[in-house]
This record gives C-alpha cells, sequence and structure tokens, in this order.
C-alpha cells in the first residue's frame, strides 16, 4: 500500500502541524494567515472546518469558530477556501461529525469526502466521532485514499488503543491533556506514558493540546512525538490582530514568526523518524 | 446492551470520555439493572422520604366536565422542588456515590434540573457546579438563588445564545478534563449512551406509578397518556411502562414556539418542535432529530419556555416517533399560555410553562384523540414562571388571562389588560 502524503510529511524529522479555523475572521485574510504557517515551516496543516456546537473546543478556538460563521463559512465555502489555498503541504480537515454527515444530497459520509478528497484534502479528523461510530468514515475515507486520524486521550484505555490504532491513518493525535483545547503554560506527564503506550505502532504520534513555545515543543519531541499540534497558541494571535485592528500583513508576518520559533523548537531536538525506529 | 434505539442513539463524543461512559454503562448495569449493594432499594427509598412519592395521580374535575372525558393529572409538581426533574438527579448523584465520584456537574435550561441537582447534591454531600447559559440565568433568576442556596456553584455560560444547547455543551468540555473524578448529571433523555438509558429507567417511576393507580381507582389503562417533551424526559418516564400496551396512545406535545417556519439565513427556528419539524443529525452525542440549517448547523430554537426551548430531542424518543408509537404535535406560546391560566383558574394548579404545553393541546385534541380515559403529567409548578407568564401575557390577547394591572407594575400593564 503506497504511503500517504500526510504520512510522509512526518519522514524527515518531526513534524510541525499548526491548526488554524478555515475563515477566522474572514476567508480572505484567513487564507494569508495559512499561507504564513507554511513559510514558517508547517510540514502538515490542520484547518477546522467551524460547526456550531464545538463540543471539544477549549473558548479561543470556540471564538475563532463563531468568528469564522459570522463571516459566513460553510461547508461549501471551506472546500472553495483549501481550493484557493497556494500551499504544498497535506491538508487536513478537523470538523463534527453533523457537518460531514448532512453534506451532499446521498445519505451518509462519503459525498463530503468525496468534495474533500477532489478539493485536496489529504486527512480528517473528528473530535466527536470515537472509533466505536467510525465504519462508515473510515469506509468512505479508504474508498478515497484519505486518510482518518483518531485522537488517544490520556483517558483511552490500554484495550482500545489496538481498534483505535488500527483505525487510525496518516498519524494519530496524542492528546497530551485531559480538558479541550487551549494554550497551558505547562504540558502534562501524561504526555509521555502515551507516547511509551504508542511505540508498539508504525504510525507517527502527534501531541497536540496546550502546546504554545518552541521551547514546549522541543520538550516534547526529545521526549519522543514525531510531531508537534499547536492551535491555540496561533488562534490567539489571529484574534489578538482582529481585537486590535492590526493588519493582516502584520498578523501574517506575527504568525510565521511564531511559526518558525516552534519549527525551530522541534528541529534542534528532533531526529529523523527513520533514525529512531 | 443496544447502544441505539433504531437508527438514533450512539456515542458520538470525544475519545477523551469513552472510558467514563464504558464506566458509566457498567454501573448502570450493575446498579440499576440488577440492583448490586441494593442501589435501587436505596434509590427508592429517597424518593420516597427525600422526594415525596409517590404523588398523587388527581382527577381534574374541571377539565373531565370541559372536555367531556375523564382527565386525570399526574402531579409531578408536588414533587420535592416542584418538577419531575428531582427523579433523575437523584438517581444519578446517587448513582455517582456509588461509584466513588467526588464531584457533580450538570447544565441547566430553565433550572429546575440545575435546583434537583443542587439539591440531590446538597442531600448525598457531594461537591456540585452547574452550567447555565446567561440568558436563562437572568430570566430564571429564583432558581440560580435556590442553586447557590443549595451550596452548588452556578457558572453562567456566555457563548452563543447562552441557553441550554450552550450549557450541555460546556458541560461536556468541563467533563472532558475531569472524568476521572467527576460524575456529569444530564438532564434529560438526551447525550450518549448510556444516560438516554439511565434517565429513562430513573425516570419511569412516572409511568410505574400512573398505570399502579389507575388500575387501582379504575381497573383499566388510560386510552390516551399526554405529555410535554423537550429534552424528552418527562415524556419518556411518563410513556416508559405503556409503549408496549398497544391500546394506549401516547402524545408528545412540543414546543410551537411563535412558529412552525424556520429563518434558513438567520438560522433561527422560532420553535423547539425538534420531533414535528427536526432532521436527523448528531448533536451533543447522540444521532438524533434536531432544528439544524442545510449544512448541519445547530439552529438557535425558541419557545416561551426555557425549559422546552432545546434544538434537539432524545434518541429513543426520535424512535418512537419514527415507529408510530408516540404521536408528536406541537403547541404554540399562545396556546400554552392560555394552557397556564386555565389550568391556574379551573382546578387551582399553577402548571409550568412547560406542562402548560401538555393543558393548552388538550383544548386542540379531538374527542378521538382523548378517548375515555386522559393521563396527563403535570411535569412542574410554575413558580418559576411568573414573571414570564406575567410579561407574555400583557404582550397578547390570551382570553382565560386575569386582569393583573391592580397593582400598577408597569411590567403587567400592558394595553391587551387595559
Amino acid at each position: 500500500m503506497s504511503e500517504s502524503d500526510i504520512a510522509a510529511a512526518f519522514e524527515d524529522g518531526p513534524a510541525f502541524v499548526p491548526y488554524l479555523t478555515a475563515g477566522d475572521p474572514t476567508f480572505e485574510s484567513s487564507i494569508e494567515y495559512v499561507e504564513a504557517l507554511e513559510r514558517g515551516g508547517a510540514d502538515v496543516i490542520e484547518l477546522g472546518l467551524p460547526f456550531s456546537e464545538p463540543i471539544a473546543e477549549g473558548p479561543t478556538i470556540q471564538q475563532a469558530i463563531v468568528r469564522s460563521l459570522a463571516d459566513g463559512m460553510t461547508p461549501v465555502r471551506f472546500f472553495e477556501f483549501v481550493e484557493t489555498l497556494a500551499v504544498d503541504v497535506p491538508l487536513v480537515c478537523m470538523t463534527y461529525y453533523n457537518l460531514i454527515y448532512q453534506y451532499g444530497e446521498e445519505e451518509g459520509p462519503r459525498p463530503f469526502v468525496e468534495r474533500a478528497a477532489a478539493a485536496g484534502v489529504d486527512g480528517l479528523i473528528v473530535p466527536d466521532l470515537p472509533v466505536e461510530e467510525a465504519q462508515p468514515l473510515r469506509t468512505a475515507c479508504d474508498a478515497l485514499g484519505v486518510d482518518l486520524i483518531f485522537i488517544v486521550a490520556p483517558t483511552t484505555t490500554d484495550d482500545r488503543l489496538d481498534p483505535l490504532l488500527e483505525h487510525s491513518s496518516g498519524y494519530v493525535y496524542v492528546q497530551a491533556r485531559l480538558g479541550v483545547t487551549g494554550a497551558r503554560s505547562d504540558v502534562s506527564d501524561h504526555t509521555s506514558h502515551s507516547l511509551d503506550r504508542l511505540k508498539g505502532y508504525d504510525l507517527p504520534a502527534a501531541v497536540g493540546f496546550g502546546i504554545s513555545t518552541g521551547e514546549q515543543a522541543g520538550e516534547i519531541v526529545a521526549g519522543g512525538a514525531d510531531g508537534i499540534i499547536v492551535g491555540s497558541a496561533l488562534v490567539d494571535i489571529v484574534a489578538d490582530g482582529y481585537e486590535n485592528d492590526l493588519s493582516v500583513e502584520e498578523t501574517a508576518d506575527r504568525l510565521e514568526a511564531k511559526a518558525n520559533e516552534l519549527t525551530t523548537g522541534i528541529t534542534e531536538q528532533g531526529q529523523p523518524r527513520s533514525e529512531r525506529l | 446492551m443496544s447502544e441505539t434505539f433504531g437508527r438514533y442513539g450512539g456515542q458520538y463524543v470525544p475519545e477523551a470520555l469513552m472510558p467514563a461512559l464504558e464506566e458509566l454503562t457498567d454501573a448502570y448495569q450493575r446498579y440499576v439493572l440488577n440492583n448490586e449493594d441494593g442501589f435501587m432499594d436505596e434509590f427508592r427509598q429517597r424518593l420516597e422520604t427525600f422526594g415525596g412519592r409517590p404523588t398523587p395521580l388527581q382527577r381534574a374535575e374541571q377539565l373531565s366536565e370541559r372536555y367531556g372525558t375523564e382527565v386525570y393529572l399526574k402531579r409531578e409538581d408536588l414533587v420535592h422542588g416542584g418538577a419531575h426533574k428531582l427523579n433523575n438527579a437523584l438517581g444519578q448523584v446517587l448513582l455517582a456515590k456509588y461509584m466513588g465520584k467526588e464531584r457533580i456537574i450538570a447544565e441547566t435550561g430553565a433550572g429546575q434540573h440545575g435546583t434537583a441537582t443542587a439539591m440531590a447534591a446538597a442531600h448525598l454531600d457531594m461537591p456540585c457546579e452547574i452550567y447555565m447559559g446567561r440568558t436563562d440565568t437572568n430570566r430564571q433568576r429564583p432558581n440560580v438563588f435556590r442553586m447557590r442556596l443549595n451550596n452548588a456553584e452556578v457558572t453562567p455560560v456566555d457563548i452563543g445564545r447562552g441557553t441550554l444547547k450552550e450549557a450541555i455543551s460546556e458541560a461536556l468540555r468541563d467533563w472532558a478534563h475531569t472524568v476521572e473524578t467527576t460524575h456529569y448529571v444530564i438532564g434529560s433523555v438526551v447525550g450518549p449512551h448510556p444516560f438516554p438509558q439511565l434517565v429513562d429507567a430513573f425516570q419511569a417511576v412516572i409511568s410505574a406509578e400512573i398505570r399502579d393507580q389507575l388500575r387501582e381507582r379504575t381497573g383499566a389503562l388510560p386510552d390516551s397518556v399526554v405529555a410535554c417533551a423537550g429534552g424528552g424526559s418527562n415524556a419518556m418516564g411518563t410513556f416508559h411502562h405503556f409503549v408496549d400496551e398497544e391500546p394506549v396512545d401516547l402524545y408528545a406535545i412540543e414546543a410551537g414556539g411563535s412558529s412552525l417556519e424556520v429563518d434558513q439565513a438567520r438560522g433561527v427556528a422560532p420553535n423547539s418542535a425538534s420531533l414535528t419539524t427536526g432532521t436527523e443529525g448528531v448533536l451533543h452525542g447522540a444521532r438524533t432529530r434536531v432544528l439544524q440549517d442545510g449544512h448541519g448547523q445547530i439552529m438557535e430554537s425558541h419557545s416561551v419556555s426555557a425549559g422546552l426551548d432545546y434544538a434537539g430531542v432524545g434518541p429513543e424518543l426520535a424512535h418512537l416517533v419514527e415507529t408510530g408509537r408516540v404521536t408528536p404535535d406541537s403547541v404554540g406560546d399562545d396556546t400554552a399560555l392560555a394552557g397556564f391560566h386555565r389550568l391556574s383558574q379551573t382546578e387551582g394548579i399553577i402548571p409550568a410553562l412547560e406542562t402548560s404545553h401538555a393543558i393548552g393541546w388538550l383544548e386542540e385534541a379531538t374527542p378521538e384523540q382523548l378517548g375515555e380515559r386522559v393521563v396527563l403529567t403535570v411535569s412542574g409548578r410554575g413558580d418559576k414562571d411568573l414573571e414570564t407568564v406575567l410579561e407574555e401575557t400583557a404582550e397578547r390577547d390570551i382570553p382565560a388571562a386575569p386582569q393583573m394591572n391592580v397593582f400598577s407594575n408597569p411590567t403587567t400593564g400592558g394595553d391587551g389588560n387595559e
């Protein structure tokens, strides 16, 4: 089986995987912001497709979702957004199951996955879809060559790991601590425990939830992570630009600088995955 | 144990919560279904001594005469706290104790579930935090005070429109980082498996008592059973023991709000009638019928009754409607307000605005629908709704409404009453 573009992005050393909510605060500015992340060293980019009831998100990303929805973001616009982006790295769409399920005329998740694949989306993360409910989406993703990324939580029991990793492709999202998304100054020691548990599996393990500095990113990579996912710390920069009326260029520059800091933190500590296996 | 009801139900939650749902499912089977450690015995005993059960089944004399049929009222307004909500809250807080949890969280809309949970938590000596939308804290202030008096923390939720939908989302977020020590007492037959079955099991006492009380009184089953439905815990509790009794017609009355028409562009449904007008979707952990726009975004719902103001409904109720066992209908704000005044005047019972929808429906129902014996559950008492009722009545022409302007309060002196 050929390796996906997403899995390949983890081959040359630990990957930097930033997240932004697509369309926050507007369609046009958000395009600039995502492209700035690539210039700052992103290996894979996660794009949030906003849902009105984001039960897994903390206040920072909730507000990003409110701004994006207010600007008129919809699943239809989201795919136009992806098609407008001029980036070469793999893209992952992070959204909630109801939007996937409702898309298109035909019942089930396949129309959404078809459209996503056509637009250039390489993978999906669906925070409210545990493996127990995921078979229809897994089948559609397999048929269309789209990765489906599952989250391993600190509470995930050992007997859930096998089915979870079996269903996951591209990478596995290691939730560093309990709770919702949001930048924190400390990163839980759940992380090293989770990474230890995943050592026997082939999939790259990317750690997210609460990472905001290059130093933290470096520590987690030194602890064995194959990638670092950063969301709220970047969304904070978008929010700050929005609230203080900064120009799109200035906010984009700040995002690029933050991405650079995180990339540097990762590469200083990290070795290529091939040398660690 | 099945996790679904036909095509509805399931567990659409973050992975972090899945182990907690497995633990809760295990506890539900052991303690609730198998009465391990005498859990159900203790629950029933506390329902009696703390909760005031059994509640009466009362023949409503004026309504019986008005509709030419025997109308019985199941008086859940007489449960401690003034609503059926305590049945579930007491059961779940007790279950949390048996499970060794140290903290209780809950969401609340009208505040009835929040006050019931706060009472149960105080009674069973558990710390308790209640999430409540900011809009609801403003329109249900007495219930905020009651929760605080029972020593519960009340945390307002500012995101969105600040009602029940947002409060549930926020409670789920809390649970996602406190799951190891905390039990989330969900307030209705909604959410991921096993919550819909668990809440139904605790509310089923309503229909068990109705069946026994009516049999003792008349030796017969009712022809029809009527309950208001928001999330559906009152309806499921009232229907539970009649679902397998085919001759008994079951009516779930939803809030029709100001209109059943939906404003797609603004994402607003001026009603809460998810059984009558909703479509299949995934909300708050379950596949069910929801009010949503064409993209799948959940709509802002509306009802004069905060307790019915919710864009989803319990998956089992959705399933019973789909199979034709339960007949859904809706009643708008005006008819519900008229029902409120009618029950207050003719029977001396001030009902909750939620209940008032079922009362209002009696006026619109056909004699064939009602049959010879009707049971209607008075899900709660209306003290919490007095301010809303006076304001809303003043804005409308409600035939049965009394004149209130004698008190010269500007909020009650609308033109309609001059």
